[in-house]
């Protein structure tokens, strides 16, 4: 486990047009509300950070993904993460602008690595987080993709790191696509070998299903923080009456007949997660009345 | 309630205006010396390099606007990058002077901790502030008033502040065996190493309290 300052526990946000979404694999993508309503639920409960992800990152709507961000700015106050399709400078500039705090490269980052330096000398290393989508490849080895693991770009991950690291990131989102959405718990051979053999902060991401699978990462890998979706949001959806009536644009079945439950994935609060991690040793922003006022 | 948020243009500031507005205040992003002058309240925020602000903060004539604002009494917060221009001086890439309002330094987190371990810089997460033990009510009647001792707040940073006189240290925070002073007052001058804007619910409570006093 990663001696130090507290683990960070962040609820991941995809985004899609004005809606929140999930899916497993990153595919077959369900409608699950207002990305606004999560976001705030999740900042009462304690979260550390959030990171929104456009997951379809055209350009026609990225305006809506401005929208979400300068609205749930105005009323949360920890720091935002924000990616998908940001390809230039301006663009980061644009989201920052926003009230992002760090911004989230992966494709634009591979296809230009020089664009990490020139985007942590403008806007400081802290800003810049870069996004690993990794595939586990039959070989054992594992390779770099983007646009939500559907591009494959043949770039050995550790290597790649590493590289990011020298260039000025300031942290790493390390995204398993096998576990991604599955709730069969993360990617331990992944997040190992990449938190240590890096000195920036790397978030692990993809898998989380329970909570043992979330303390099992922390404490035996040196993950400085954790990225958790499907937990926190169909625990969200199950509770909040109202999504029920949600008529966003694309696939919300899912929100009318929500009794479709997942084996693998066990809602939870995020109360409840760092209460347990709290609980097994783990140093984090823990407070023992469940909601902030 | 008119406070201003002085821009030298080094940083994203709209989370401490957000922060502002969300308690009550009216807040204006500003690198004019007459709207800091005639403000109620004033904030220095900042991250980014000591020199480059100082030498922002010159050439918008904004120097002597703060040093002026802060001499009539009225109140005015340092945040971050703005704790550290307070002080006389720092080391950060060569000697440079500060506002020089807080007597003391600004110096970097020492590379290797006491077990010659490597020590993670800048520090960048959630870390707890703590009372200098000798005050246990210096808290009180400040913007802290509502903060538990301990409380956890976000930093980002890479330099800290050595300040003269132990009598200007509101809070402590240690990172990797360093204790060092993560908040200042000296009279109507508040100043945190870390964002209350960044820092949850408590963060926002700083800025309530602040806000009373304008």
């Amino acid at each position: 486990m990663k001696k130090g300052l507290n683990i960070r526990i962040i609820p991941k946000l995809d985004i899609k047009g004005p809606n929140l979404v999930k899916g497993i694999h990153l595919e077959g993508l369900r409608v699950l509300g207002k990305p606004e309503d999560f976001a705030r639920h999740y900042y009462q409960m304690g979260a550390d950070e959030l990171i929104y992800i456009d997951v379809v990152a055209s350009l026609y709507n990225r305006n809506s993904l401005h929208e979400i961000i300068s609205r749930t700015a105005k009323e949360i106050f920890i720091p935002m993460t924000v990616g998908g399709g940001l390809r230039t400078i301006d663009d980061i500039k644009s989201v920052l602008r926003a009230g992002a705090d760090k911004v989230s490269l992966n494709t634009a980052a591979i296809k230009n690595p020089d664009i990490i330096k020139e985007a942590a000398t403008i806007f400081g290393s802290s800003t810049i987080t870069i996004a690993i989508e990794a595939i586990k490849q039959p070989t054992g080895e594992y390779l770099a993709y983007t646009d939500n693991g559907r591009e494959f770009t043949g770039i050995e991950v550790l290597g790649w790191a590493k590289r990011a690291e020298s260039l000025g990131a300031g942290e790493i989102l390390l995204t398993s696509i096998d576990r991604e959405g599955t709730g069969k718990g993360y990617d331990l051979e992944l997040v190992k070998r990449i938190a240590s053999a890096v000195s920036i902060p790397v978030i692990a991401c993809g898998g989380a299903g329970t909570l043992e699978h979330i303390h099992e990462v922390i404490e035996k890998s040196e993950a400085d923080a954790v990225a958790i979706a499907s937990m926190l949001h169909y625990d969200f959806v199950t509770k909040n009456q109202s999504s029920s009536e949600y008529t966003g644009e694309g696939n919300t079945e899912f929100l009318k007949r929500k009794t479709e439950i997942f084996g693998k994935i066990n809602n939870i609060d995020l109360n409840t997660i760092k209460k347990y991690l709290f609980h097994h040793g783990i140093p984090c922003r823990y407070k023992e009345i469940a909601l902030f006022p | 309630m008119k406070v201003a948020i002085v821009d030298y243009k080094l940083s994203n500031l709209f989370s401490v205006q957000h922060a502002c507005e969300y308690v009550g205040m009216t807040a204006e992003i500003t690198s004019s010396p007459e709207k800091v002058l005639n403000a109620d309240g004033v904030i220095l925020p900042g991250v980014g390099a000591f020199a480059d602000a100082m030498k922002n903060l010159e050439n918008f004539g904004l120097l002597e606007a703060i040093k002026t604002f802060i001499k009539s009494g009225k109140p005015f917060m340092g945040i971050c990058l703005g704790l550290q221009l307070l002080f006389s001086e720092s080391e950060e890439f060569g000697t440079h002077r500060g506002l020089d309002i807080i007597p003391g330094k600004v110096v970097k987190f020492p590379l290797k901790n006491h077990q010659a371990q490597i020590t993670k810089i800048p520090q960048i997460g959630w870390n707890s502030i703590n009372k200098p033990h000798s005050s246990p009510d210096i808290w009180d009647h400040t913007p802290l008033t509502e903060i538990k001792e301990g409380e956890l707040m976000y930093f980002v940073h890479s330099y800290y502040v050595l300040p003269e006189h132990n009598k200007h240290i509101l809070t402590l925070t240690t990172y990797d065996g360093t204790t060092y002073a993560s908040g200042i007052l000296r009279e109507n001058v508040v100043a945190f190493q870390f964002h209350p804007e960044k820092s949850g619910p408590d963060g926002v409570s700083i800025y309530r309290h602040w806000a009373k006093n304008i």
